[in-house]
């Protein structure tokens, strides 16, 4: 029995650069009687893609090792994202959530990979894309989904919204195109000012690729040589607008000019993490900045309000749902290592489920924040003072 | 010869300034000798002020155009760079919507930075990220992430620097929720104001003048102490009056106290407030001169439409201050359009002592005589609701 299993784990191993499902499946059958955590690989390596390099003489390796309780996280993270992002969808139908609501679900190796890369003492902030960092970040479904219902349990008691969310070492959540990047570079200041070691990865998108104070604070960056990692979510729209309709030079990680970039297949969670740990490397090493251009894609359109499908085709979308999914790659590649079983993983679907069920079960229950918090928190540490209500006799009174 | 409104006669040069000569009048104000204080210009009380404040403190440092080797652009932050080195005195290119988001996000990763606009027209480059990111992001976060952050540099008209060059903000961004906006006048506010912007835990826009930089005044043992600030959100009584309350920022204050001393040649005692601060408005200060001399003149160098002084008449209306007022308060202001450049236009551009004067008088409905160019003097009553003046020759 032993050789046998030793026998099928080769094969399947040996399968994992070609798409291993079916012969995952076809080897399920065969093993699943006889299946128990100690049978599991521990670790595997993984081929993954070579990536472009500007200005670099290497760049991260091309292989990846992964252990199964890496992959675990990464799978439940990643499919945490995703229900969470759908659930969204979801509540925002039925008017439970307003206003603006970008998602994220397509794109979740990029977050997941990020943060394989760097730890919870570096920095991080990003555009209004940013439920999926939330979580990374060290929130909780249910804090971010009852901000996104705008009640007082919410990660910003309600006072913020989709694009509003802020954890420890995570500065949100930016509503204004592009004006996140020199704020990244600000805290990468603060990180080489106190010499802390820590270092500040600032995204994009491919839209505010072509804002002016992003190259200004390539420059100041560079001259500077801040820790800061520039990621580029390039997802091929910017809200409906195509890179090729945006963009004179749609080759983004070149953007930089005199910094070193290199170009990832954001889709793959492990040359995420890959090319993250690099690039953390090169900033710890005080070389300065670095760019980092990641080839991902959204399911959904740009926000809620928009149906995703007058720019691009349904053909399209599905095309990278089968092909590239970030989820499935990551479930293929681990059952076919035999590094987790289907109902392992089924298992964390379920509860993942489940998370995501009572995150939503909170955030439409909860009440909305008191009416006394309208004027709490326009300034830290100060006495409170009057505020001007909607008439000269409302005088409401604010609180730190 | 000119005769004034109750038989008085005059010299020419011995109107008491009454003449559209000059702007400024030369008058000398009574000298504040104190003793053991030190006479020091405005430039200096900020350069003092920033010098302790990053001594002080680690966290604090300075960023902005030339603030570095150059000493600064009017030399407000001279000698820091040479003591505090490139670590906490930066120079920036000339990015100010780049440097201004990084001295934001320095402020959210715990460092207290004090951002120099080389003068305030070009934080129109960078409002986005002293309005959206700085000024919102305390409440946005509920209280999660403070943002102490001093945005400082000179504000309102200068000296032949023209439209693009001379426009004031006290109104952009004293509208705004989350901002502090403090317009120190002398040496003492200058100090204790930006000392206080620098410990306060929430961003600040410090609107400086660069005419009072070279402006000495003296100060108090009590005012050089290291300690010593100047609360943001109180205006200060500068003159004791009776008859008017004059209320002004910045460099107007000098006019104020300039108009008030020869309106008091005439018996006419004005009370003049120092705001100090636009953001949050010291009302009851107001009110209570007010509700004291039942007449109200604001006087401002930025422009009239939904301006500081719109603020301060639409605030008293609404208040307490309503039923005292004898007659409608009153705003001088600059005059409505973009800073012309020749002399004499820019003269007529920005509100003169006369102006106040000539409001005062039209608020507390006082008899008063205009000088023109050729020495010809006009008596006029305050019941005639329109005059057009004749111009002045500078």
């Amino acid at each position: 029995m032993q050789k046998m299993l030793t026998i099928i784990s080769n094969v399947l191993r040996g399968s994992a650069r070609r798409n291993g499902a079916q012969v995952v499946s076809e080897g399920a059958s065969l093993v699943v009687a006889s299946r128990s955590y100690a049978d599991f690989t521990p670790e595997a390596t993984f081929d993954i893609k070579k990536v472009d390099l500007h200005r670099l003489e290497e760049g991260p390796p091309l292989t990846s090792t992964l252990t199964r309780e890496e992959g675990l996280k990464y799978y439940r993270t990643m499919q945490t994202i995703r229900r969470m992002e759908l659930k969204a969808d979801q509540l925002y139908k039925q008017k439970i959530i307003r206003g603006f609501c970008h998602l994220y679900d397509g794109q979740e190796a990029c977050a997941v990979g990020i943060e394989g890369g760097i730890t919870l003492s570096d920095h991080l902030i990003t555009a209004y894309r940013a439920h999926g960092y939330t979580l990374t970040r060290g929130g909780t479904v249910r804090e971010i989904m009852a901000e996104l219902t705008g009640r007082r349990g919410g990660i910003a008691k309600g006072k913020g919204g989709s694009m509003h969310m802020y954890t420890k070492n995570f500065y949100g959540g930016n509503g204004i195109v592009g004006a996140q990047v020199p704020l990244g570079a600000g805290v990468a200041l603060a990180c080489k000012y106190l010499g802390n070691d820590q270092l500040c990865v600032s995204l994009y998108g491919d839209g505010a690729a072509n804002q002016g104070q992003i190259f200004e604070t390539y420059n100041m960056s560079s001259l500077w040589k801040l820790p800061i990692i520039f990621i580029c979510e390039n997802n091929q729209y910017a809200m409906g607008t195509s890179v090729e309709r945006s963009a004179a030079s749609t080759e983004y990680y070149k953007r930089g000019d005199y910094i070193p970039g290199i170009r990832v297949d954001g889709m793959d969670v492990l040359c995420v993490r890959e090319a993250t740990k690099f690039a953390a490397a090169h900033c710890r090493s005080g070389k300065g900045p670095i760019l980092m251009e990641l080839q991902t894609y959204r399911y959904h359109g740009h926000s809620m309000s928009d149906p995703g499908v007058s720019y691009r085709t349904r053909e399209e979308i599905q095309e990278v749902r089968s092909k590239s999914d970030p989820i499935s790659m990551l479930k293929d590649r681990m059952l076919s290592n035999n590094m987790a079983s289907i109902e392992e993983l089924k298992e964390i679907d379920i509860a993942v489920r489940k998370e995501i069920e009572d995150a939503a079960q909170f955030a439409t229950t909860d009440p909305e924040p008191p009416l006394d918090d309208l004027c709490s928190h326009i300034f830290a540490n100060d006495q409170p003072f009057e505020v001007r209500g909607a008439t000269p006799w409302t005088k409401l009174t604010s609180t730190s | 010869m000119l005769h004034r409104w109750d038989g008085a006669r005059f010299l020419p040069d011995r109107t008491l300034g009454i003449q559209a000569k000059e702007f400024n009048l030369g008058i000398i104000r009574p000298v504040n000798r104190v003793s053991h204080g030190l006479r020091v210009n405005v430039r200096d009380a900020l350069n003092q002020a920033m010098d302790e404040e990053l001594e002080r403190d680690e966290r604090v440092f300075l960023l902005g155009e030339e603030v570095a080797q150059y000493d600064g652009a009017y030399k407000v932050s001279r000698g820091l760079w040479k003591k505090y080195g490139d670590k906490r005195i930066i120079d920036t290119p000339i990015t100010e919507m780049g440097f201004a988001g990084i001295a934001v996000g320095a402020a959210f990763a715990g460092l207290r930075p004090i951002c120099e606009f080389m003068t305030w027209n070009f934080s129109m480059q960078a409002i986005d990220q002293v309005i959206n990111s700085a000024a919102k992001t305390y409440y946005m976060s509920a209280g999660a992430q403070p943002v102490p952050i001093v945005f400082r540099g000179p504000n309102g008209s200068s000296a032949g620097v023209a439209a693009q060059h001379s426009q004031c903000f006290a109104a952009w961004y004293g509208h705004c929720p989350g901002l502090k906006v403090v317009s120190p006048w002398n040496s003492e506010d200058a100090r204790g104001l930006l000392k206080a912007a620098i410990r306060d835990d929430n961003p600040v826009v410090f609107l400086e003048n660069e005419l009072m930089y070279g402006v000495p005044f003296d100060l108090s043992e009590e005012v050089m102490q290291k300690d010593f600030v100047v609360p943001i959100g109180k205006a200060k009584v500068e003159r004791q009056g009776t008859h008017i309350t004059l209320v002004s920022h910045s460099r107007c204050v000098g006019f104020c106290l300039d108009a008030a001393t020869v309106l008091a040649k005439e018996g006419v005692e004005c009370e003049v407030v120092n705001l100090r601060t636009i953001r949050p408005l010291d009302v009851d200060t107001i009110e209570a001169s007010v509700m004291k001399t039942g007449h109200l003149v604001t006087v401002e160098g930025g422009w009239p439409q939904y301006g500081v002084g719109a603020e301060i008449c639409a605030r008293v209306m609404e208040g307490p201050a309503f039923n005292y007022l004898d007659a409608p308060a009153v705003r001088v202001t600059g005059v409505d359009i973009p800073m012309p450049y020749a002399k004499i236009l820019e003269d007529h551009s920005v509100p003169q002592i006369k102006d106040i004067i000539f409001s005062v008088k039209k608020v507390l409905n006082i008899v008063f005589l205009i000088v023109t160019s050729s020495d010809y003097f006009i008596a006029i009553n305050c019941s005639v609701t329109e005059i057009k003046l004749p111009f002045y020759q500078s």
